[in-house]
């Protein structure tokens, strides 16, 4: 029933409409109790609807959160365990270096003090006594001589005796001297080569000591990590992050250079496969050269994990020393061929644009001129042909780095994410039940005119009542 | 999971096997050279020449001559397929064009004018060669004079072929009543367009780029 049917019910449409708002508003006060308990009903089931499904992500956030927090700890003390290991490589390097000669030193440094300690010894003699007979002359001298000429001329004798080997003695005395004097001036030398030798000791256990500073850093770091502590946390997913932006920012450079070099090889390719067949929409020139570049940056990838510069295949890593040495040297003469090849692949292209550009003159009425410095593209060509594959080998370690923090990335962007859509629920929800309420309100607003009628019936027969009961009483 | 994989693979596998159907062209030169128009030639050596450095491997050009019976392959004065290889397909235009121009340096007025013989022997090498897009060229002025005796009204299937009228030039007697060059073209078009093949006409050589 349209409208204008609705209208048409008495011969008058605004007595038409009046009865049906009459109608409405009658049908509306009936149902009232009715009404507004399906608007509640309807709008707090929807509320615990969408509270339920915050309620639920915001669950799935914990857990995606401790599950970020594991994975992060997880990458944070595997970086640090490599990291640690390498400064212990290096330390022990070092040490090889540094420490190696120390049994020279020690060597040295013994003989030096031998030979000081013997030198010592010498020079400890004793000089030599005066004669022993020197406290008797001295008895014999205290006798007077004044008394009898006979001791005068003795005593005289003596005394010349006496002089005589006190310069003997002293003589004696003096060569002694200078002999322990020669002595100790044999130890100085002996003395500046114990010093310069404690002195490389000591340079080297210095340097030993501040390569040793940064590993106790480490160490520090290492087991915040595993003690999983907020900040560490902190400064992995920090780290994390700048790492992603950087490798990608890499990458994006190595996807110039692999568009660079996908240029210079996809027209000659066309010289091997066809220039006009096509797989799937693409052509087949193009197909093999992206073929190559791809083989190119595996073989580099390869190549990076035999190395063990890159840990993308634990498999690759922990193969025998021999047969991942042999790897990397057959990874690298694929390599080394391939780049061989986009060399003359390149060269091939400048041919081939020389014999087309030629082509096309002719075709034109044209006459070819001849490029004098067209030696310089080619060579600058078959340059990069060259070098880009052993470039992109290089791509392995931002990709590795990529691989790893994306997890990261996608870990917290989820997160997010989950928490958004969370607090989105949680707001409808809310929203949902405000709207009920004002539904419920506006619903009175419609039937005001029964409700008014009817509270003052209430208020009439209250009234009534209380009067009765007054006059009963 | 296992279904995207399925997935994946199916729509690779279509993909890869979807056959669009060649992609190659195939191009028919019908060269009027009956009375006055041979001196239009030195224009139809352009048009090859432009039409050559267009073309790609696996690709077929054919040049042919209309005279008064058009409707032989000895009339063909050139035809090549291009090879794959871009080396080997530059090497065959090179020869292409030093064939069409030692033809043209020699070439004699044909006393009559088979066109339709000429565009029956373009479509049946084209079908036979079976290209992408079928193209035939007539450098012609579109005024056919045959040769009494010669039947040549009955319809040609041309359905999927595209005619291109070229370098149409205007008789003497067409500047006399004009009506006679309009009448020719819309003559040639409907013919053509009644066949199941389009048609234009490309008088302006300047601009080649609307050949292909």
């Amino acid at each position: 029933m349209a409208f204008a049917d609705l209208l048409g019910i008495t011969p008058y449409p605004a007595l038409s409409v009046s009865i049906l708002l009459v109608f409405l508003v009658t049908l509306l006060y009936l149902a009232r109790s009715s009404g507004h308990n399906v608007i509640l009903t309807l709008s707090r089931t929807l509320h615990d609807a969408f509270r339920l499904g915050a309620h639920a992500l915001a669950n799935a956030e914990r857990r995606l959160a401790a599950r970020n927090r594991e994975v992060l700890l997880a990458a944070g003390r595997e970086a640090k365990e490599r990291i640690i290991e390498r400064e212990f490589d290096r330390i022990s390097d070092s040490v090889e270096k540094d420490l190696g000669a120390y049994p020279r030193f020690q060597r040295n440094l013994s003989e030096a003090i031998v030979r000081i300690e013997e030198d010592y010894q010498k020079t400890v003699d004793v000089p030599p006594d005066p004669p022993g007979w020197v406290k008797a002359v001295d008895a014999v001298a205290k006798i007077d001589a004044r008394s009898d000429k006979m001791v005068g001329t003795i005593l005289s004798d003596i005394h010349k005796s006496l002089v005589k080997a006190h310069e003997q003695a002293m003589e004696e005395y003096r060569a002694a001297s200078g002999k322990r004097h020669a002595l100790l001036r044999r130890m100085v030398p002996n003395w500046r080569r114990i010093q310069q030798n404690l002195n490389h000791v000591n340079k080297n256990v210095d340097s030993l000591l501040k390569r040793c500073q940064p590993i106790d850093r480490h160490m520090q770091e290492y087991e915040e990590i595993v003690r999983g502590t907020d900040r560490a946390l902190q400064v992995i997913s920090s780290s994390s992050l700048v790492q992603f932006f950087v490798s990608a920012f890499v990458l994006s450079v190595a996807v110039g250079g692999a568009t660079i070099n996908f240029s210079l090889i996809a027209r000659p390719m066309a010289e091997m496969v066809g220039g006009t067949n096509f797989i799937g929409g693409f052509k087949t020139a193009d197909i093999a050269a992206l073929v190559i570049i791809l083989v190119e940056i595996s073989m580099g990838l390869f190549l990076m994990e035999s190395l063990r510069i890159t840990r993308l295949f634990p498999v690759i890593g922990a193969l025998p020393d021999k047969l991942r040495i042999r790897m990397m040297w057959t990874t690298f003469g694929i390599l080394l061929s391939l780049a061989s090849i986009e060399a003359g692949l390149a060269y091939m292209r400048e041919i081939l644009m020389q014999d087309e550009l030629a082509t096309s003159a002719i075709l034109r009425g044209g006459v070819m001129v001849e490029n004098d410095f067209a030696w310089i593209t080619t060579a600058a060509q078959m340059g990069l042909g060259f070098m880009l594959p052993f470039a992109l080998v290089f791509v392995a370690i931002p990709l590795e780095t990529l691989v790893h923090s994306l997890r990261t990335v996608v870990g917290l962007l989820a997160a997010g994410s989950l928490h958004l859509v969370g607090l989105s629920l949680r707001i409808i929800g809310g929203a949902i039940r405000l709207v009920g309420a004002v539904l419920i309100k506006l619903y009175d607003v419609l039937i005001f005119l029964p409700l008014w009628v009817e509270v003052g019936i209430n208020k009439r027969s209250k009234s009534g009542s209380h009067s009765i009961s007054e006059v009963s009483s | 999971m296992r279904r995207l994989t399925y997935l994946a693979v199916t729509a690779l596998f279509v993909a890869g096997c979807s056959d669009a159907g060649p992609r190659n062209i195939g191009v028919y030169l019908l060269l009027d050279t009956s009375g006055t128009y041979t001196e239009q030639l030195d224009k139809a050596e352009q048009i090859i020449n432009y039409t050559l450095t267009r073309l790609n491997g696996l690709d077929s050009f054919a040049v042919a001559r209309i005279d008064t019976g058009s409707f032989s392959e000895k009339d063909i004065i050139a035809k090549v397929t291009f090879d794959d290889r871009p080396s080997a397909a530059n090497a065959q235009k090179r020869l292409f064009s030093e064939t069409i121009h030692t033809f043209l340096k020699s070439v004699r007025p044909a006393s009559h004018t088979d066109i339709t013989g000429g565009l029956l022997q373009a479509v049946q090498f084209l079908n036979e060669k079976e290209p992408g897009r079928k193209i035939i060229f007539i450098f012609s002025d579109l005024k056919e004079d045959l040769m009494e005796g010669y039947i040549r009204d009955f319809p040609v299937p041309m359905e999927n072929f595209e005619v291109v009228a070229l370098n149409v030039t205007k008789l003497s007697s067409d500047n006399i009543d004009p009506r006679e060059y309009l009448d020719r073209l819309d003559m040639w078009q409907a013919r053509v367009e009644a066949e199941g093949g389009s048609w234009r006409v490309i008088n302006d050589l300047d601009r080649l780029e609307r050949l292909l």
